[in-house]
């Protein structure tokens, strides 16, 4: 216990401490909150649920363009917003920024829970790979419907509000940072302490075997859809945080993105380690710091080089990082284990 | 918004036949789907990616000034290999595992082919001119292009080809004993790795003549793979593995809904609906079963 505190304090104070000490990676660190946000809400449906779906990218753009949308249509007409294109005909105050991007957020992470509760009932009675291909649909859909409305932007996109002329330079790096941080501290503080009670012990008795579940007299729809909802609230709020922080929001290539984001949480859960609380952290601080230090390298070929990450890890690496971790030493893991059984293991091997 | 459908009934006649005529293309690649399923328990996402490589190829063909009608004989045989290729490498992995394993490892390789397309033949939408002329029915009120026309009677000549050859062959046969039980058909001394090997490369091939068509009759775009993976997809779940007619019949009536959806929407609104009746129908599907407290499996 006393262990986790202080790695906890560590963790806390390196990542206030961030921005100061790495001030030219601002931007880099926000994005990195945002997946971390991510891939944690991704494992409560496929790690911890056994649901495996593509389309938590559903509830993140969903976010982004309801915060942005809010932002602008609070002060300013949003059709003549969309259609001015990024031209600055209107201006946010600075109060009327911080304002607006604060009931942004609450709405961008408020409207797609409730989304998730009213879908929740209908999608979630499939199983298995049919949940997978119905999500992988829905967040298709959305992201090709989105793109033919016209008051938010259609083909065209969307600028989000720039950021107002405060504390210089450096400050809109700043807000981000720790309004992402923020998120990041509160998914995982929420995620954890679901971790911890009997809920998540549904969760894994749904995963295992959901017929016994049910037999045991478990109403597992109820919690299914709760799950849901969870991972929705926190997927809005990074969505809501990402389009400011993009300042462009696109309906395929940055909302509804199916063939990046959408696929990044499923890595980023899957190379940390489905079903633990750490792995979705580290899978996500892993695959971005690969992904920013290789992708400049791959001039293009980026899509080439993730095609085959995704083969890869999913081919030869499925536990994860702290699956592997687990099996390599399982003490840690509060697991006892044989000593005279490992050994007959090892020259087994 | 948009009802002139239902103020001119020529234009429903001319959806209708259209409609059809492209159903019986998707039917094809769904049965390529089924096929793949139903033997080797795995989703292909990648399926989209072939039909679209195919069509690559029958263009390919026609840029070099044959005729790219050619291509259907040429595609299939190109896209066996790489289907076996694919197999070799990958898919005998994800065989024996979780469907989820497959879907992420083929929605991996889906990624990879539409880049490496988008590199070798740039971002454009081509088509490859067959010159075949149009029909003109019904007093020129519907207007049908030959290409239409010809690559549905290529695509049901491909299925009859095949039911036949699944039916008398050696090999079509060991195909269905595995599809019936892989483990009785190994004791049996069939060889089921050289068979999942085949079928993947058939399923390939069918989606190498299906592209060669599409890139005849319509356009093909590196990024265009998902949408024809998720026709399939929903056309095999509402006809059901192994039931030929079923799929003949829900890929046209599949085909007949995109063409309305596009005349009553709008063309921006067309894939939306595609993906959009696939939650539904596996919405619907999710709810019958659910009275009888069962679920899709």
């Amino acid at each position: 216990m006393n262990k986790n505190l202080i790695l906890y304090t560590a963790i806390l104070i390196f990542g206030l401490a961030a921005p100061f000490v790495f001030p030219a990676f601002k931007v880099q660190l926000s994005i990195l909150c945002v997946l971390i946000v991510l891939a944690l809400t991704w494992n409560i449906q496929g790690g911890e649920m056994g649901y495996n779906t593509f389309g938590n990218i559903l509830f993140y753009g969903l976010g982004m363009y309801l915060c942005a949308s809010v932002q602008v249509g609070m002060f300013f007409p949003l059709a003549e917003w969309t259609e001015s294109g990024g031209e600055k005909t209107f201006v946010h105050t600075p109060a009327q920024f911080f304002q607006g991007m604060a009931v942004g957020l609450v709405v961008a992470a408020v409207v797609p829970t409730i989304v998730a509760g009213l879908i929740g009932y209908s999608i979630l009675g499939l199983r298995g790979h049919y949940f997978a291909i119905c999500t992988l649909g829905l967040g298709v859909a959305a992201g090709e419907i989105s793109g033919g409305i016209e008051i938010i932007g259609a083909g065209q996109g969307f600028t989000t509000p720039p950021f107002p002329d405060v504390g210089g330079l450096e400050s809109r790096g700043e807000f981000f940072y720790f309004l992402s941080f923020m998120a990041v501290v509160l998914t995982f503080i929420t995620v954890k302490s679901i971790y911890s009670t009997r809920f998540k012990l549904i969760l894994n008795a749904i995963r295992d075997n959901e017929d016994k579940a049910e037999a045991m007299g478990i109403q597992t729809m109820k919690y299914k859809i709760i799950g849901w909802m969870i991972s929705a609230f926190f997927c809005g709020l990074a969505g809501g945080i990402m389009g400011g922080l993009v300042g462009y929001i696109d309906s395929t290539d940055v909302a509804f993105d199916g063939r990046e984001m959408g696929v990044f949480m499923v890595l980023m859960a899957i190379l940390g380690g489905k079903g633990t609380l750490w792995g979705p952290v580290i899978g996500a601080t892993v695959f971005h710091i690969f992904k920013e230090g290789f992708w400049t390298f791959f001039l293009g070929w980026q899509y080439v080089a993730l095609g085959v990450l995704i083969v890869v890890i999913v081919i030869y690496f499925p536990e994860g990082i702290m699956g592997w971790l687990r099996e390599k030493y399982p003490e840690r893991f509060g697991e006892v284990v044989d000593e005279a059984d490992r050994k007959a293991q090892v020259e087994l091997k | 918004m948009d009802f002139m459908v239902f103020q001119y009934p020529m234009i429903s006649v001319q959806a209708c036949l259209d409609g059809i005529l492209l159903g019986i293309l998707f039917a094809l690649i769904a049965y390529g789907m089924a096929l793949q399923w139903g033997v080797m328990n795995i989703i292909n996402i990648a399926q989209g990616d072939l039909v679209i490589l195919g069509g690559y190829i029958a263009y390919f063909m026609y840029l070099y000034g044959i005729h790219p009608a050619w291509g259907v004989i040429v595609a299939p045989i190109i896209m066996y290999f790489v289907g076996v290729g694919l197999y070799k490498l990958v898919i005998n992995k994800v065989v024996d595992r979780d469907l989820f394993i497959s879907i992420l490892a083929t929605f991996g390789i889906s990624i990879l082919f539409m880049q490496l397309m988008n590199f070798a033949f740039g971002a454009d939408v081509v088509l490859a001119n067959s010159g075949y002329g149009t029909t003109f029915l019904f007093d020129s009120a519907v207007v049908l292009p030959n290409s239409k026309i010809f690559s549905a009677f290529i695509s049901i000549l491909f299925a009859i080809c095949l039911v036949i050859y699944m039916k008398k062959s050696k090999l079509g046969r060991a195909i269905r004993a595995t599809a019936q039980n892989s483990r009785a058909a190994k004791i049996l001394g069939v060889d089921t790795e050289k068979v999942y090997a085949a079928t993947f490369g058939i399923n390939a091939a069918l989606c190498g003549v299906a592209g060669a068509l599409i890139s005849i009759t319509f356009t093909i775009h590196p990024y265009m793979g998902l949408p024809y993976t998720i026709r399939s997809f929903m056309i095999v779940i509402v006809a059901g593995l192994g039931n030929l007619p079923g799929v003949a019949l829900s890929g046209m009536g599949l085909g007949v809904f995109e063409e309305f959806a596009d005349y009553i929407l709008g063309t921006e609104f067309r894939i939306g609906a595609v993906f959009l009746l696939l939650v539904l129908i596996l919405v619907y599907r999710r709810f019958k079963l659910s009275r009888k407290r069962e679920y899709l499996k």
